[in-house]
């Protein structure tokens, strides 16, 4: 990469696999295990956290000379707040249909923890640009997982992608249900998403055993 | 370590000024884009009756409304009239449509009259009554319109949600729940209100008995669905006398 340096391409490659921020960080569990469900509603929710963490992490970053350490933690929570309620704001304003779709994950995204996570680990000690780098590397390596989960959750569990009914009709008996397959209904429950991430990050630390903490 | 930042006068004057900015920028935000806001939930309703009465852009599966900027000239165009029911008095109102159900149910509950509001359709010669309906879902409200003929057999509806679980409870407004309700009886055949029940198993997934007075339940989205049954029981119900009125 060119454009970056070394140090600022690690940045964005690191969060991706070897430190995760679900499933080395445990960051953003919550919001990995609520809305995975389906497909369609991770891709949504990744996009979203892109785009506060990246911004969020400027504005914070910014600030950091000036955020008394007493009540940071304060000052991180109404930044991000503020940014999404903004962004809420327009797109009810601007774009309603886009709005109503995006709604349900403020909330989401406002509680966040791999927000205040990483403007506590990593905003506050850094440039802006730096900063928006690692936002944007985090929020990938988040939305990574988010996506591996709703995949799966949604084709095991309706038999579905984006919506698109990928392995037949369950109704009509049609594809892999003519022979007598069914979905599986506890897909769509969340501990099921616990259990997937449980076992990503099974298979992630197989593969890389210096990833494994030692006791 | 001490720093200029960790002194107390400096965090309250921080604090103070922060709240400040971050209020007043919102504030003028809110108020500065109100209006258009509030103009896009009106057109919202009107693209929401519209659609329970079968006038919008589905294609195979998809819930499409008609599109904003003709959401009012279609509207005028197959909402003939737009009643009040207070009680036993009915007018018409053309802003009946703006009624806000949430205060009405909450008028009801202190005692007061409720107003309901019912848009009278027409297409292609078939008359429509479509009511608003309201109610609790999982985490947050769920609302709705439902379009019936003059024997109360349900004709089309719209469902949302302000927060139901993405991929679960939020698949109340996907056309393969909605689509469930059309054809089905909310009266039995002695006129007595039954209402519909969003049921899980009731061994008819495609929906084919249209008087068995339930549809098939949405897989892990029991208390959405429940709300689903509450509110159409509950707000339908209230419109018996009016289609009783209708018969005589």
């Amino acid at each position: 990469m060119g454009l970056l340096s070394k140090k600022d391409a690690k940045l964005i490659t690191d969060p991706l696999l070897d430190n995760n921020p679900i499933t080395i960080q445990v960051l953003g569990i919550c919001s990995a295990l609520a809305i995975t469900a389906e497909l369609e509603a991770s891709i949504v929710m990744s996009v979203s956290v892109m785009f506060v963490l990246g911004l969020g992490n400027v504005v914070i970053s910014l600030m950091r000379n000036i955020i008394p350490s007493k009540i940071r933690i304060i000052v991180q929570l109404i930044v991000v707040a503020t940014l999404v309620i903004i962004v809420d704001l327009v797109l009810k304003a601007f774009a309603y249909e886009l709005s109503k779709t995006l709604s349900v994950f403020v909330g989401l995204i406002i509680t966040n923890c791999i927000i205040m996570g990483r403007f506590e680990a990593f905003a506050l000690g850094n440039g802006p640009w730096r900063s928006f780098l690692d936002g944007i590397g985090n929020s990938v390596g988040y939305g990574l997982i988010l996506i591996a989960v709703g995949f799966f959750r949604e084709l095991l569990g309706s038999g579905t992608l984006l919506g698109i009914k990928v392995l037949g009709d369950p109704i009509e008996k049609t594809g892999l249900y003519a022979i007598g397959y069914e979905n599986n209904g506890f897909m769509l429950l969340s501990p099921m998403a616990l259990i997937v991430v449980g076992i990503i990050i099974w298979i992630q630390r197989t593969k890389n055993k210096s990833l494994i903490e030692e006791n | 370590m001490s720093k200029r930042t960790d002194s107390n006068g400096y965090t309250m004057i921080f604090a103070i000024v922060m709240v400040l900015i971050v209020g007043s920028l919102l504030a003028f935000l809110s108020s500065y884009l109100k209006d258009r806001i509030t103009e896009n939930k009106r057109i919202e309703k009107q693209q929401n009756i519209l659609y329970a009465m079968g006038v919008n852009e589905n294609d195979e599966s998809s819930a499409t409304f008609v599109s904003a900027n003709v959401a009012g000239a279609e509207f005028s165009k197959y909402i003939k009239k737009q009643l009040v029911i207070e009680g036993d008095n009915t007018t018409e109102d053309n802003n009946a449509y703006l009624i806000d159900v949430k205060k009405e149910q909450a008028k009801a509950k202190d005692g007061a009259v409720r107003r309901l509001p019912l848009f009278v359709g027409e297409k292609e010669g078939k008359t429509f009554y479509v009511a608003p309906i309201r109610g609790k879902g999982l985490w947050d409200a769920i609302w709705g319109y439902v379009a019936m003929d003059a024997d109360m057999i349900v004709q089309g509806a719209y469902f949302d949600h302000k927060g139901e679980t993405p991929g679960l409870g939020a698949n109340i407004k996907q056309r393969y729940f909605m689509d469930d309700f059309i054809g089905e009886h909310l009266l039995t055949e002695t006129g007595e209100f039954k209402g519909i029940t969003v049921k899980k198993g009731n061994n008819d997934a495609v929906n084919e008995d249209k008087t068995d007075y339930e549809v098939d339940a949405i897989a892990g989205a029991t208390i959405t669905g429940d709300g689903v049954s509450a509110m159409i029981k509950k707000d339908l119900a209230l419109y018996l006398p009016y289609f009783k009125s209708l018969k005589k």
